[in-house]
């Protein structure tokens, strides 16, 4: 199923409404990468709260979107991860390390707020 | 209660969510709940994703196990492909001779309880693996 991507002030939301497969997930990259170029977003946002599993294939997209999102610009937060799914994934030996990932929508906006507000600290100094 | 076998068909990425789905489903009617289900579902998406990567093609089978007075779920994955050359190195960690990440057969093995690859060159390959409820 189709990934909704909405645009909030300069980030991107990406909320996942039902299971994803293989392609849905590629899709959902491209249309990221895309729409970053587009929206000039400086940060994105994937909830995941609905997936009931993520395999090492999903992780490895999560991570390719993230990287190349990176590389356009633009910060990633993974948020909305379930207990359960957290469970299964470390079992599996899957980690999204390089990745942002927070409890919920929320704490995904204060996650890029913060970043941003670095950034933009960089910036003067 | 009564557990029916069921079986689904892989012939693409896409039919890696139905396996899941269906053994979800199944696990549930036996009796486990919360992250077991999880575990279950993953270790399938594992199995599954080894048959459209390497075999293209195959069905993994669905039923309920008794061992004893020990109840579970038992899932079968068995395709007609190449077959693995070396079962050792398949298993470890982070060994992956296409795309993947390496941890889809080592990783359904520690998410199971039972795991076991049957596999001949030329012939296919037949994962077996189950979990018991606790």
């Amino acid at each position: 199923m189709h990934v909704p991507v909405l645009k909030q002030g300069g980030y991107l939301i990406a909320s996942v409404q039902s299971v994803l497969s293989d392609a849905d997930l590629l899709q959902l990259r491209d249309d990221l990468a895309d729409r970053v170029g587009q929206f000039r977003s400086r940060g994105v946002i994937i909830d995941v709260t609905v997936l009931d599993v993520i395999d090492s294939f999903a992780t490895r997209t999560l991570r390719t979107v993230a990287h190349m999102l990176k590389l356009r610009g633009a910060e990633t937060v993974i948020v909305g991860i379930q207990p359960d799914v957290a469970f299964a994934m470390v079992q599996l030996g899957l980690t999204l390390e390089g990745v942002g990932t927070a409890l919920d929508l929320e704490e995904g906006l204060a996650y890029l707020n913060l970043l941003s507000k670095k950034s933009a600290g960089h910036g003067k100094s | 209660m009564e557990s029916h076998d069921s079986c689904v068909e892989i012939n693409s990425a896409a039919d890696i969510v139905e396996a899941r789905r269906k053994g979800r489903e199944l696990a549930a009617q036996i009796g486990f709940d919360g992250s077991d289900l999880t575990v279950i579902a993953a270790a399938i998406s594992e199995i599954a994703r080894n048959i459209v990567d390497h075999a293209r093609r195959g069905r993994v089978f669905f039923s309920s196990a008794t061992h004893g007075n020990r109840r579970g779920i038992c899932i079968v994955a068995k395709d007609e492909g190449p077959g693995i050359k070396d079962v050792a190195r398949a298993m470890q960690y982070g060994y992956s001779t296409r795309k993947g990440l390496g941890v889809g057969l080592p990783g359904a093995k520690w998410l199971m309880d039972d795991f076991e690859i049957d596999t001949k060159i030329g012939v296919g390959t037949v994962v077996t693996m189950k979990k018991w409820l606790r």
